[in-house]
């Protein structure tokens, strides 16, 4: 770590003096001191910044041209599409750019889950990390709804509607949402409302994802501590050119993507205009929730006589919708399910395991909500939910207590570098 | 405060009771007022009073056979009609309230001396989705009523739940027919 830096710039050096703004970006972004052995899945928390910030500018551009209104929101994303110049091009990369945002923080999320590094002290890194990913699934959600396809409206009428499930007021509150008796025109006016204000919000919050991050640093492969300045490196020039790499080749899968498939990933559906008055043969909902939704419709029918007593207060539609906020909340306390005295899964021998086990249960229950609930898929869908909890619940806990762990090396640089480890081989025999 | 104000009396402490005193109310009055200035923020977002506005609506019905269906639209959503028929009604009718899943009569769902029409809110009690069988090429479920396709509830004649997921019958809206063949909803 190095001191404040002198600037020479005149200019630089007066309005440092004032407001220190290039001392504080200096130390954030230029000599903070990072673990020297990140690997590539480090990549994605910056790519998930870039690609905030590609969403906020699309965003605003096509702001300028539609039009929130029942009438005219589905002709005006046509419009966009058609009149307007390079009009296709943003919308692509903002529909794109929507399912790439999900699948880079999903791929950091998992990062988290495999080097543990929710874990202390970094709960609150955590924390405000899921507060982002329910930030943008509100955002995607409302956003989703703006173009006022088949899929915009109906998905809008299923997801409101879930809150009908509140007791005593959950009817009062699906009309509050929505501010009339069904999704209509103050309800896309609102929707479009939080689909700008939102995103502003996802930024603080990612302010303040990395001010906790920066208190104790970046986690890293081997989960162990920062002990001396030898495991670190500077950010700048080393993880700014890594993660420049690594935009390069985010930037090809984007935008092969916008250029050549961009409508790989929507639903068919969405290029009718919604009709209130007719419901698609079946409601998906974007990739990036199917798990979500599955796990909504994985509670069987007859839960009331299977529960005995809960029936009077919870029935298969409020279990259903329970479940899924749950399968959220429950990540809020894995860095208290988790108490393994170690971080990273390379020194887990049996959670190494179970953690590809969760990954693979995450994408069953994915391509589950993909598909209509009966059958095989039914009873699939439900014991991936199943195992979902119990992995978080039962198996994290349990691991904790009585895996046996792999020796962690001494520090970061005995384990990375050859003198590193001779070193510490002295300071051992010392 | 506790041990302060315990020990001997004198002004001091009269003076730091006076201003936790005040400390307090102003705390108080603020928060009162805070949510007070909440409560026309969070009722904005409620429906405005155009919405509310279209709550009654007439509708003619004189020109419907037997087994025909109308859907019309009432505060935006849905409204079904159908003109059943007498088989239609028996079947309804015999059904024993046992096997329903959120048990109601077939004569509590239509007016009286009005067995024929049945109107109702035309939005499945799962998450929202219009059931089909309003149209005749529609499938009508196993029931013979209606099907919703979102997530597979059978309704039957009488729009009662018989299968599937939803947990209740399909809704019926407040109506009464201002004469033998004009019903007014709301
Ligand atoms: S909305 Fe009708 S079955 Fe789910």
């Amino acid at each position: 770590m190095s001191a404040a830096p002198e600037w020479k710039n005149p200019v630089v050096r007066w309005i440092d003096h004032r407001l220190p703004v290039f001392t504080f970006t200096h130390h954030s972004v230029v000599d903070y001191p990072t673990p020297r052995n990140l690997n590539y899945w480090w990549n994605f928390g910056s790519l998930a910044g870039v690609v905030l910030v590609i969403m906020i500018a699309t965003g605003l551009f096509l702001a300028m041209h539609y039009n929130p209104s029942v009438d005219q929101a589905f002709d005006s994303v046509e419009r966009i599409m058609r009149d307007v110049n390079y009009g296709w091009l943003m919308r692509y990369m903002h529909a794109n750019g929507a399912s790439m945002f999900f699948l880079v923080v999903y791929i950091h999320m998992f990062r988290a889950l495999y080097y543990g590094s929710y874990r202390a002290p970094r709960e609150v890194l955590w924390f405000i990390g899921l507060f982002i990913f329910l930030a943008m699934m509100a955002t995607a959600f409302v956003g989703y709804t703006l173009p006022w396809g088949q899929m915009s409206f109906w998905g809008a009428t299923v997801i409101t509607n879930l809150f009908s499930v509140v007791p005593f007021f959950g009817d009062a509150i699906v009309q509050w949402l929505l501010g009339g008796f069904a999704v209509d025109n103050p309800t896309l006016n609102r929707f479009y409302a939080f689909h700008f204000l939102l995103p502003f919000v996802i930024f603080g919050l990612v302010f303040l994802h990395l001010w906790a991050l920066h208190v104790h640093k970046s986690n890293n492969p081997l989960g162990v501590d920062i002990k001396t300045d030898g495991d670190t490196i500077p950010f700048h020039p080393y993880y700014t050119a890594k993660d420049a790499f690594g935009l390069g080749v985010f930037l090809i899968v984007y935008f092969a993507f916008a250029f050549f498939e961009p409508n790989l990933l929507g639903h068919p559906d969405n290029y009718i205009p919604a009709n209130p008055l007719v419901t698609p043969p079946e409601i998906v909902p974007e990739w990036y929730f199917l798990p979500f939704y599955a796990i909504l419709r994985a509670v069987p029918d007859n839960f009331i006589d299977i529960w005995g007593i809960l029936p009077i207060l919870v029935t298969a539609k409020t279990a259903g919708v329970i479940l899924m906020f749950a399968s959220v909340i429950v990540l809020f306390l894995l860095p208290w399910l988790d108490r393994s005295p170690v971080r990273s899964a390379r020194f887990r021998p049996i959670y190494k395991q179970l953690y590809w086990l969760f990954l693979a249960d995450c994408i069953i229950l994915g391509w589950v909500g993909a598909n209509p609930p009966e059958g095989t898929m039914l009873v699939i869908g439900r014991l991936a939910t199943l195992y979902y909890f119990v992995h978080l619940l039962v198996f994290m806990p349990l691991l904790s207590r009585y895996e046996k762990t792999r020796p962690l090396p001494d520090s970061i640089s005995a384990a990375v570098t050859p003198q590193g480890s001779s070193q510490s081989a002295q300071a051992q025999g010392a | 405060m506790a041990d302060t104000s315990t020990a001997t009396a004198d002004g001091h402490e009269h003076e730091e009771d006076r201003r936790d005193f005040l400390l307090t109310s102003t705390v108080v009055v603020g928060a009162a007022g805070v949510a007070l200035a909440a409560w026309p923020f969070i009722d904005f977002m409620n429906p405005s009073a155009d919405v509310l506005a279209l709550a009654s609506l007439e509708f003619d019905l004189s020109t419907m056979e037997p087994g025909q269906a109308i859907t019309v639209t009432w505060r935006s959503k849905p409204i079904f009609i159908r003109r059943r028929t007498a088989a239609e009604i028996d079947e309804a009718k015999k059904v024993p309230l046992s096997e329903l899943k959120d048990p109601q009569a077939d004569a509590d769902r239509v007016k009286e001396g009005k067995d024929e029409w049945l109107v109702m809110i035309g939005i499945c009690t799962h998450l929202g989705c219009i059931p089909a069988g309003q149209k005749a090429t529609d499938s009508k479920g196993e029931f013979g009523g209606w099907f919703c396709p979102c997530h597979g509830s059978h309704y039957d004649t009488s729009g009662r739940i018989r299968k599937g997921p939803a947990p209740k019958n399909l809704a019926i809206p407040p109506y009464a027919f201002t004469n033998d063949t004009t019903v007014r909803i709301g």
